[in-house]
């Protein structure tokens, strides 16, 4: 009986870890080949000689992206939008959060349904943007970092934190001592909540990182383009430009094919190293917290 | 004696409300936002029932009625765009939705705690790729000319297909890709119900002789039935929203017949060309069907089992 059940289970140990390794291969072989398309010869890419190493190597992409000025000026817009945009998420989100998650806050019941429905209805595409534009929002920097900074399932994810993260009877404790609810949240559950600001920050990051839809739609300026909208004109528009000329490929081709994999490795890296440090807060649940609200 | 004791009970609620006027002070910035750019925004609903032009505004321009409506559904577009639309999302759906839940009851299992660091760090990796970049990371791939896929082709000796360009493979290509990016990330909230599980109740069908096969199915997968039970209602009440970003990126004029969707309909006929009730109309279509959806799905889960949303 007891070697019966040593064999199913390893068995099932043999299926999970062969899939665990297929799935690596899967997941991590594409992202793999962009690193090492990026250090090859345009030629030996595009020819099927780069499989497992670089071929060819070559520094040429990169320094074709460095010279780019587009790219630079789609970064530094890209910096701006994600410092101030994820700021002032934070500054209007997690208050907001605290005091839905007060149980003596009078109307609370009224303001969730207030936030909540909005999850489920909205005005559509063309009545935003026409109240977006009679603000005088339309092409500002601020029509990317303010309108939609306060996310309604953040709103909740903090708010179900805050409800089991912050134990009662330290408010009670700190009300006794005539400690402000200004001052208990930014003296008390700030300090006490560095996991969920984490979390909470990290999405606020990658969505600024990677947005292009809201830049799309509401800037036409040039100059306010983030990364995101540089790429797409160089990795999308040029793509079906080259397709559509066919075969005959030329040098001037090949050069703006490699730069592709190095513009992918150089506007993707900044986010990528970002989420290990946060890695270690995603197990604990935080996440959890939109379903219990 | 009534009206003292509600009048005492009011002075009570004015004061609660006085005491922590502070608590509205934090409330106010996120209520304003969303007043402003959710609520305001609902109320031009109403220019899908007018011919608004900018210049007169939502008070100006003239009532026509259900006229948009009327135009949207005689034409040829709109059956394609409904069945596109949901052609894409219940596709999607079936593909993305029970992966993730069978990659967290794997990790779940899996003792050797560096592979399944590994696996973890892995899986979630193509979350942070930003949507431009996976578009033209499968424009590249799929290349038939000089792509890994023409290049797969032709060692085997196989003629490469232009994929991007065949409208048949759109939904494939969106939904696999999409499996590839999200399945790690989206394992994360089961992994945190999974940790969650009582570790009393392994220990128990351990006594009682259960494989681990057999502890997944009637230890951990039970255990996450309510949070898979939430996020199928949310996935469900989300069919029609399909999302702009992607679709939109990967659209060319070879693909439009099937990857033309709603949402990038709108885009087209109301931000590109500037009709804008039109462009309401088809988008309040879209959110009333969403918002149906929601509430029966919810509804029929309520009589089901004990979870709903509501």
């Amino acid at each position: 009986m007891a070697i019966k059940r040593s064999k199913s289970d390893l068995i099932f140990d043999i299926v999970i870890y062969t899939i665990g390794v297929l799935l690596i291969f899967v997941i991590a072989y594409p992202l793999y080949f962009v690193v090492i398309a990026s250090f090859s010869g345009p030629s030996a890419v595009a020819g099927g000689d780069v499989w497992l190493w670089p071929k060819a190597v070559t520094l040429e992409g990169y320094k074709r992206v460095f010279e780019t000025e587009e790219i630079w000026l789609g970064y530094r817009n890209t910096i701006a939008f994600t410092v101030v945009g994820t700021l002032i998420s934070l500054l209007f989100t997690l208050p907001a959060a605290y005091s839905l998650s007060r149980k003596d806050l009078v109307g609370r019941k009224g303001f969730m349904l207030f936030f909540t429905i909005t999850m489920f209805f909205n005005g559509g595409l063309i009545p935003t943007y026409m109240v977006v534009q009679s603000f005088g929002l339309l092409d500002t920097f601020w029509v990317i970092v303010l309108p939609f900074s306060v996310s309604v399932y953040n709103l909740i994810v903090c708010r179900t934190f805050f409800m089991s993260g912050v134990p009662s009877d330290l408010l009670e404790a700190a009300q006794l001592d005539g400690c402000s609810n200004f001052r208990f949240f930014f003296t008390i559950v700030i300090p006490i909540s560095k996991a969920l600001i984490a979390v909470i920050a990290l999405y606020c990051i990658v969505g600024q990182w990677n947005q292009y839809f809201t830049s799309l739609v509401y800037t036409r300026d040039p100059d306010l383009r983030p990364l995101q909208l540089v790429l797409r004109e160089i990795l999308l528009q040029n793509q079906t430009k080259a397709d559509t000329a066919g075969v005959g490929m030329n040098e001037v081709q090949r050069i703006a094919d490699v730069m592709k994999y190095g513009v992918i490795i150089v506007s993707t890296l900044p986010v990528l190293v970002f989420y290990p440090f946060i890695q270690k807060y995603f197990n604990q649940g935080v996440m959890l917290g939109s379903l219990k609200g | 004696m009534k009206t003292a004791a509600t009048a005492r009970k009011r002075n009570k609620t004015w004061s609660k409300i006085l005491q922590n006027y502070d608590l509205y002070i934090f409330l106010l910035p996120a209520v304003l936002l969303t007043f402003c750019f959710t609520y305001i925004p609902m109320y031009g609903i109403v220019m899908a029932f007018q011919d608004f032009t900018p210049s007169q505004g939502v008070f100006g321009s003239p009532w026509v009625g259900l006229e948009h409506f009327r135009r949207f559904f005689s034409s040829y577009q709109a059956k394609n765009l409904i069945i596109n639309t949901l052609a894409l999302s219940i596709y999607g759906m079936v593909a993305t939705f029970p992966l993730p839940i069978v990659l967290a009851l794997m990790l779940n299992q899996m003792k050797a705690l560096k592979f399944k660091k590994t696996l973890q760090t892995i899986t979630y990796m193509p979350h942070f790729i930003s949507i431009v970049v996976v578009v033209s990371m499968l424009n590249i791939f799929l290349s038939p000319s000089t792509g890994l896929y023409g290049n797969i082709c032709r060692l085997i000796g196989v003629e490469p297909m232009n994929l991007m360009g065949t409208a048949d493979a759109f939904r494939s290509i969106y939904v696999w890709s999409d499996v590839w990016q999200h399945t790690g990330w989206d394992s994360v909230i089961y992994l945190a119900a999974l940790a969650a599980v009582d570790p009393t109740l392994y220990e128990a069908a351990t006594v009682d002789g259960a494989s681990r096969l057999k502890k997944m199915i009637h230890i951990d997968f039970p255990s996450i039935l309510p949070t898979c039970t939430i996020l199928l209602i949310l996935r469900v009440g989300g069919l029609m929203g399909v999302g702009f970003d992607k679709a939109f990126l990967m659209q060319n004029a070879l693909n439009t017949t099937k990857s033309e969707i709603i949402s990038t309909y709108t885009y087209k006929v109301g931000i590109v060309s500037a009709q804008y009730s039109f462009s309401a109309a088809v988008g309040l279509f879209n959110t009333i069907i969403n918002f149906i959806l929601l509430v029966s799905v919810n509804a029929i889960s309520r009589k089901l089992s004990d979870n709903s949303l509501w």
